[in-house]
Formats: C-alpha cells, sequence, structure tokens
C-alpha cells in the first residue's frame, strides 16, 4: 500500500495521473502532459512535489566525523548553510545512495537522501555511527516542493525577503519564511537549471504550494510531475540511483569523481575505491530511429561493451539521449555505436555530458 | 474523451474506418491520451501480413514504448508515413492520423460499435 504525500489531494484536483513511486503516489504527469511540463522549466518554471524524498538529522560533538567517515565527500570546510553533494559506499566501492549533506550550524546536519533508499541508509547510517553522532529519521514530518526554472528565484522573490533566498548554488538558509511559511531555502535542484527545494513542515506544504501557485501561475508557472523531473535531470545527465548507479556500481565508475575525496585519510569504501575503475558513463546521442531505454546492449561493432542506465526523448533537446555504463576506454567522443532495442539496432553517437547545459 | 459514431472499436483500443475496399486503422482518443505525448512510432512495412490481436506497429511516449495490436486480419496496403515525422499528431488528431490501410481483411465483425467502446471505456475507470 503506497503512502500519499500532503498534497496528494492537490495532485488528483490538478488532473495528475496518479502512479506508485518509491512507496509513494505520485502525479507522473498532469493534464498538459510531460512534453509541457518539461519545456516550462526549461523556459519559466515549474513546481514539482518532491516530498517522498527522505531527511535525517545527524548532530553529536563527533558529527562531522562520522560524515567524513562514512560518506566519501569531504566535509571539513563547510560553512553554516551550506550544502554538498556525496555518495553512500559500501566497503566494496559500490554505491548505497547519493545525497545532499546540509550543514545547519556546528554540530547539526541534514542529509537528504533518495526515498526508496531511505530505510536502508538509516539502518546503515545508525549501524556505522560511533562517539557522540545521533541520525534521526525525520521524513514523515518534512515535505519538499522544488521549484525550477529561470524564472524561479523571480516568483520565489514575491513571497518572500531576498535575504531568505541564498545568493550562492548549493547553500541554503535554514531560517527562511515563505509566504508566511518557515521552511527552508536551498539554491540546489535535479532539473539543471536555476532554482530552489524547500524544506516545509508536512502539514504546511500544502498552504506553501497554493501560495506559490497563486503567484507565478502569471509567469508560466506549472505543476510538474515525475515524468518532467525524469526527463530534465535526464537532459543535464544528472545521475539517478537505480540506474547509473546501485550496489554494484561505484561512484568512479559512473562518474561521481568530484564526490569522492580519495586523500581523505579513510572513509568506508575508500580501499575498494583505490582500483582503477572497470567501466565508465557516457552519454549517447540517437542517430538512427527509435528511441534507447534503459538496460539495452551496447554493441560497438559485435562487441557488447555495455549496458544503458537510462534513455528516452528529450524534449528540450528534440531528440532521444541515453547513458550508459561501458568497458572503460572502449570508445571515445564521436564514436559510432549500437544498441538493441526490442531485437534492432538503433545507431547511436558517443557524446559528451551533458547533453544540456543552461547558459548563465 | 471523443468516440466516433462511424468506426469499429478493438478492447486494445484501436479503431477501424472500412473505406472501399481498405481497413484503415488507428488508436483511438482515449488511447492517446493514456500513452501521453508521443515522440515516435514505428510502423510495419507495405506487404506485410496483420494478424488480429498481435502487434503490426509500436508508440513511444516520453515514457515508455507500447505494441500497437491489429485489430484486423489482413495485408498492409499503405503506411501514413507522415506520422514518422509527426507523431504528435496521433496525440491532436487521432481519427485523422491513420497508422495503415489494410487490405483482403477480415476480422472487422468481432469489433465494438461506438456506443459498445463507450461502454467498455466506462467499465474501465
Amino acid at each position: 500500500m503506497e503512502k500519499h504525500t500532503p498534497l496528494y489531494d492537490v495532485h488528483v484536483a490538478l488532473g495528475g495521473k496518479m502512479v506508485p513511486f518509491a512507496g509513494y503516489m505520485l502525479p507522473v504527469q498532469y493534464g498538459t502532459g510531460i512534453v509541457t511540463e518539461h519545456m516550462a522549466v526549461r523556459e519559466k518554471a515549474g513546481l514539482f512535489d518532491v516530498s517522498h524524498m527522505g531527511e535525517v538529522t545527524l548532530t553529536g560533538s563527533d558529527a562531522l566525523a562520522n560524515l567524513n567517515e562514512i560518506l566519501t565527500n569531504d566535509f571539513t570546510n563547510m560553512v553554516d548553510g551550506q550544502a554538498r553533494y556525496t555518495v553512500l559506499c559500501q566497503e566494496d566501492g559500490g554505491c548505497i545512495d547519493d545525497l545532499i549533506v546540509y550543514k545547519k550550524a556546528e554540530n547539526d546536519y541534514l542529509l537528504v537522501v533518495n526515498a526508496a533508499n531511505r530505510d536502508k541508509d538509516v539502518a546503515w547510517l545508525k549501524a556505522h555511527a560511533f562517539g557522540d553522532a545521533w541520525f534521526t529519521d525525520v521524513s514523515d514530518e518534512w515535505g519538499q516542493l522544488a521549484l525550477q526554472g529561470p524564472l524561479a528565484l523571480k516568483i520565489l522573490e514575491l513571497l518572500t525577503e531576498v535575504t531568505n533566498i541564498p545568493a550562492k548554488f548549493y547553500h541554503a538558509v535554514f531560517d527562511a519564511e515563505v509566504a508566511g511559511v518557515p521552511c527552508i531555502v536551498s539554491r540546489t535542484g535535479y532539473t539543471g537549471e536555476e532554482g530552489v527545494e524547500l524544506y516545509v513542515a508536512a502539514d504546511q506544504v500544502a498552504g506553501l504550494w497554493q501560495a506559490i501557485m497563486d503567484v507565478g501561475a502569471p509567469h508560466g508557472l506549472i505543476p510538474c510531475g515525475l515524468g518532467a523531473r525524469d526527463t530534465l535531470r535526464m537532459e543535464a545527465a544528472m545521475p539517478l540511483y537505480g540506474h547509473e548507479m546501485n550496489e554494484t556500481v561505484t561512484p568512479l565508475e559512473t562518474g561521481l569523481g568530484f564526490a569522492v575525496k580519495m586523500a581523505k585519510p579513510n572513509f568506508i569504501g575508500k580501499v575498494a575505491l583505490e582500483a582503477a575503475p572497470r567501466r565508465e558513463r557516457i552519454g549517447l546521442r540517437v542517430t538512427g530511429r527509435g528511441i534507447i531505454r534503459e538496460g539495452q546492449p551496447v554493441m560497438a561493432g559485435e562487441r557488447q561493451i555495455g549496458t544503458t542506465t537510462s534513455g528516452t526523448h528529450c524534449p528540450y533537446l528534440g531528440q532521444p539521449v541515453a547513458m550508459a555504463l561501458v568497458d572503460k576506454g572502449s570508445v571515445a567522443i564521436g564514436d559510432q555505436v549500437e544498441a538493441v532495442v526490442r531485437g534492432r539496432k538503433v545507431a547511436a553517437e558517443v557524446c559528451a555530458l551533458p547533453f544540456y547545459k543552461r547558459a548563465k | 474523451m471523443e468516440i466516433r459514431e462511424n468506426l469499429r472499436y478493438s478492447e486494445d483500443h484501436e479503431w477501424v474506418l472500412i473505406e472501399d475496399d481498405m481497413a484503415l486503422v488507428g488508436i483511438t482518443d482515449y488511447a492517446q491520451s493514456e500513452l501521453g505525448d508521443l515522440v515516435f512510432v514505428n510502423l510495419p512495412e507495405e506487404g506485410d501480413e496483420v494478424v488480429v490481436g498481435e502487434a503490426f506497429a509500436d508508440v513511444e511516449s516520453v515514457k515508455a514504448v507500447s505494441d500497437v495490436l491489429s485489430p484486423v486480419n489482413g495485408t498492409v496496403a499503405e503506411i501514413n508515413e507522415d506520422l514518422l515525422d509527426a507523431p504528435e499528431h496521433i496525440n491532436s488528431d487521432p481519427y485523422e492520423a491513420w497508422f495503415v490501410k489494410v487490405q483482403d481483411f477480415d476480422g472487422e465483425k468481432d469489433l465494438m460499435s461506438a456506443a459498445e467502446y463507450q461502454a467498455y471505456i466506462d467499465g474501465l475507470s
């Protein structure tokens, strides 16, 4: 039985096509459709319910030491309000999850994890915690909205003081208020676009959603579902847990080396990650007829070099693209490969990632 | 949800229009609405045999690929090449966006009338 987010009734009233996702019923799209929702985020703004995401607090005088030991990134030089992307690895280097760590204050952190991994993450974190460090799952107390698009900050300014909007990317204001609702305003997102994510008490999320829609709709803001969230992150080549990474894929193989700090004296998975990665994540631009999807063999001539991890038609690019994990060094940018799509070979060209990068 | 009186319908949401000695086949307004924005269509070749209940084409939305099952038996006489470049026409005008014209066909007598199809989709929701 799937759980409902606090916005379930709002989605249904808006004509959302509700589907089970990571244990929740969420809208895959509204009546406008994925293409329109996707384009709204690229050109104006979109509002997403991401209340399914998991939130875990970490407090205690050994909090920082725990983060540096259990996670791959280095959290030593963070200022209050700063966010940092990281991976949670097993001893063998496989990914348990990818997450964002916020420093609220000294010895006071917030971890935001994937909904589908929440229970196993919390179990792992608690099992590996040491000293004065306390992980607490607070997911059910929090809702989360993502306001994304080139007009996102302009819309937010209509509802809050500018001091509540973080000046820099990957920073958050913890004691903010938007439309009179206390929340955390974080300049982060999963769309490749400017925007914020808002963490808010579960019982206030519906009011905040309505306030944002009311002021944003005249500027072109529309509600967006999981379908557009996936095509947007795909164009921006952002990895998705369960696709580009899982417990059998290391962060180095899937191109997350920037979040793995091998210079740290130790962290879980470090020894395994010292070996050279066997695979790498590549981008594919489809040149043949068809759409390459997840789990399809990638062939260089007659030899299978890997498997696709995600693939779809990208509305803004107006063409299908895919990502794949392949044997390292087996192909280079510009090479021609083929994917086997339902028994049929579809041609593609290896291309640089990301597929889409917004103009600054 | 538009349902046209002059068409016959399958349980898999294909429509058939009998025009002279040809059966034109497409997907219904209900089907396109359920599938979402279509971005790719794969059609058979002229001369291919089609069989009731078996896939003769596929359509892809942003999210997924779906088979289109033939509502009649027969031989493909013509394909709608316009759809290859403009699959969005299936969304905007599902009853004009025919996929194939089938000749020497049969099986159309087993299909539903407009009223029967209306009752059928009412029962699905």
